[in-house]
């Protein structure tokens, strides 16, 4: 889950690190009222990607007049799929450099990875490949947390930049990291000031799925995903669907059978109109599933899959049927079914719905595509 | 990793609904299942095997070579650490939605202590004709037929499907390994190709992939090496870039874990990758 730049320096704050004074606002009067109080700023606007400041959704105002109306301006404009709705509105910095500087889960390492660099304020792919050698990249060993001699012993050469309070910052970057669990947390940049103060003008944090249950108050401050009606009601019953722009529905169990299926869809010469898997606990809801693939009217066959390992056939199949029987949808359906439970669930589709599942899913898939056309 | 038919096994988390219906399919099938683990339930008997408060009381009383976890995702860690102090050297994690810092946590611990670790996220093990641990259908003779292919595979039920198309090609299978779909795993692609070359009972090896991170090319700097033929299919091409297709490691960001590029490697290592599932028995046959 992505959290927003408001959303996420508040963590930041929290834990001593400095960032800009600064409010989010909803309208441009609002964006008056906070420049008065701070003075020059900076109006952002707030969107989950990361591609504001090329799309024109950044800009500076010397004045109370001027943070109106580039508020005015902001709020309401497209930038990639997203509407602005909110800006934050910041004091100006006196700006001396931009650094670099994140805590981010490597699966290479597969512990925690800090990552500095005096080199800031591009993508951190750019920073790699042009200043490799001004690129600190330690990994942690996360059951004894951030070691500062460690860190101090690695770091690139610094300029200007004070060594104990880089340090200190990161180490605080660190506690952010783990005490909220991060995937990444990023400043980026982190500026030094003309003062010779470290100030983080900008942080990028995305809380690990996984971790969400026991973060439940801190994700409320994130951004869901951006869904379709569909993809929200699916999300409702813990079901995981994409809609997607083909024709040929899917059901399946498992994400990489699923994918498969679409693979195989798309190879033979068709697109898949969704991805939704009813693997794992999910796989008794294979009737909530199927309503959901045929609300999307775009759908003209269906491709059903089933490879059980944990889940079962049978009571997955049941759920088709019977969903199928209730909704009588006016297109045609192709079965694949094997693993835990087939023979009963071949019966069941035999016996329900008069039909012969494939004994090969690549048949059954160009069968599903041709009928579709 | 693989576990063979003598080793013994524990089940952590033996008494919850999953852990007693595997724990019998496992038992049926083979594998020396000796007993499980449930700090409340210390000192009963379940499914006529007894009940440890612990992994390290259990192993202070008996031999335990792995254990298997049939844990909730925030207890994971724990019945991960108490299965490492116990000493036990193997260990399959069936668990999804581990969060990552924890799942790093006890993979570290691990790694110090020469555990070696399967999973989380994973379906399991299947030694076929042995052993099989965690829930794979592995009794299922129409797709678990022995033979001499071995199997690597991110998902439980893609992995399935390609042993059955294997079987559905005359093939059969030596060895499943289900390393898990997870972003941060104990067993990567390439451990498990390396258990699979020095399987004598593994002729040749099947991969199966996903897009996302970074494992198959990793693999296939491996697979260079190897005199087993090698056949591969890696899902996802049709999927969208950015968006997380179930599997949380399933995601392409940038270039990174893109299907092209894992294609383009395994080629490059001499990997057969073939567009559907069903290719890997056609390309495998004229070899062994």
């Amino acid at each position: 889950m992505n959290f927003e730049e408001y959303a996420a320096k508040p963590l930041l704050k929290a834990e001593g690190i400095v960032v800009p004074a600064g409010e989010l606002v909803r309208s441009a009067d609002e964006a008056t009222a906070v420049a008065q109080k701070i003075g020059a700023c900076v109006v952002k606007a707030q969107v989950p990607t990361g591609k504001r400041g090329k799309a024109g959704g950044i800009a500076l105002a010397a004045s109370p007049d001027e943070a109106c109306s580039e508020a005015a301006r902001i709020l309401g404009m497209q930038i990639g799929e997203h509407t602005v709705e909110k800006v934050l509105v910041e004091a100006q910095v006196p700006i001396a450099s931009e650094l670099y500087a994140a805590v981010l889960n490597d699966p290479v390492t597969k512990s925690p990875l800090v990552l500095f660099s005096p080199e800031g304020g591009m993508d951190i792919e750019e920073i790699a490949e042009n200043h490799p050698e001004k690129l600190m990249r330690l990994p942690v060993d996360i059951r004894h947390g951030f070691d500062p001699a460690e860190v101090a012993a690695n770091l690139p050469e610094l300029g200007d930049v004070n060594q104990a309070d880089l340090v200190a910052l990161l180490e605080k970057l660190y506690s952010v990291y783990a005490a909220n669990d991060a995937e990444l947390l990023e400043i980026n940049p982190l500026v030094l000031t003309t003062n010779g103060d470290l100030i983080a003008l900008d942080c990028k944090f995305t809380l690990d799925d996984s971790g969400v249950k026991r973060q439940e108050e801190l994700a409320e401050h994130g951004t869901p995903d951006k869904t379709t009606e569909l993809e929200a009601r699916s999300h409702a019953v813990n079901l995981k669907y994409i809609e997607l722009e083909g024709n040929v529905g899917v059901l399946a169990n498992g994400a990489g059978v699923t994918m498969t299926t679409m693979d195989a869809i798309s190879h033979y010469g068709g697109a898949p109109a969704n991805f939704l898997e009813i693997g794992g606990e999910a796989y008794r809801l294979s009737k909530e599933a199927l309503e959901i693939v045929l609300a999307n009217p775009n759908v003209k066959s269906l491709m059903v899959n089933f490879c059980g390992a944990f889940a079962r056939c049978d009571v997955m199949a049941e759920g088709v049927v019977n969903a199928w029987k209730e909704l009588e949808p006016d297109i045609p359906v192709f079965f694949t079914i094997h693993g835990t439970g087939d023979k009963e669930a071949i019966a069941l589709v035999r016996e329900g719905l008069g039909l012969e599942p494939y004994e090969f899913m690549d048949d059954a898939v160009r069968a599903a595509v041709e009928a579709a056309q | 990793m693989i576990v063979r038919g003598s080793e013994t096994v524990i089940v952590q988390g033996i008494t919850g609904r999953q852990g007693t219906f595997w724990a019998e399919r496992m038992g049926e099938y083979g594998t020396k299942i000796i007993g499980g683990v449930n700090p409340k339930k210390a000192g009963t008997i379940h499914i006529g095997l007894p009940v440890w408060g612990s992994a390290v009381d259990a192993a202070a009383e008996t031999q335990v070579d792995a254990t298997v976890l049939f844990i909730p995702p925030l207890g994971v860690k724990a019945a991960a650490l108490d299965a490492i102090s116990a000493g036990i050297k193997k260990m399959v994690v069936m668990t999804e939605h581990v969060p990552v810092q924890d799942v790093m946590y006890f993979l570290a611990a691990a790694r110090e202590a020469n555990c070696q670790v399967i999973g989380p996220n994973t379906a399991g093990l299947v030694t076929v004709g042995e052993s099989f641990v965690g829930f794979m259908p592995a009794f299922n003779p129409g797709i678990f037929k022995p033979g001499k292919v071995g199997v690597i595979s991110r998902s439980g039920s893609l992995g399935t499907m390609v042993c059955l198309n294997l079987v559905q090609g005359g093939l059969g299978i030596s060895t499943f390994i289900g390393i898990g779909g997870d972003p941060i795993i104990g067993t990567t692609t390439k451990d498990a190709l390396v258990a699979l070359d020095n399987d004598e009972r593994t002729e040749a090896v099947a991969i199966v992939g996903e897009i996302g991170g970074g494992m198959e090319e990793e693999a296939a700097e491996y697979a260079k090496t190897m005199s087993k033929p090698i056949a591969a299919f890696i899902a996802g091409a049709a999927s969208p870039p950015g968006k997380k297709m179930g599997h949380a490691g399933a995601i392409v960001m940038g270039n990174v874990g893109s299907y092209a590029g894992k294609k383009a490697a395994l080629e490059t290592a001499g990997v057969a990758v073939v567009p559907t599932p069903s290719g890997i028995p056609d390309v495998l046959k004229g070899l062994i």
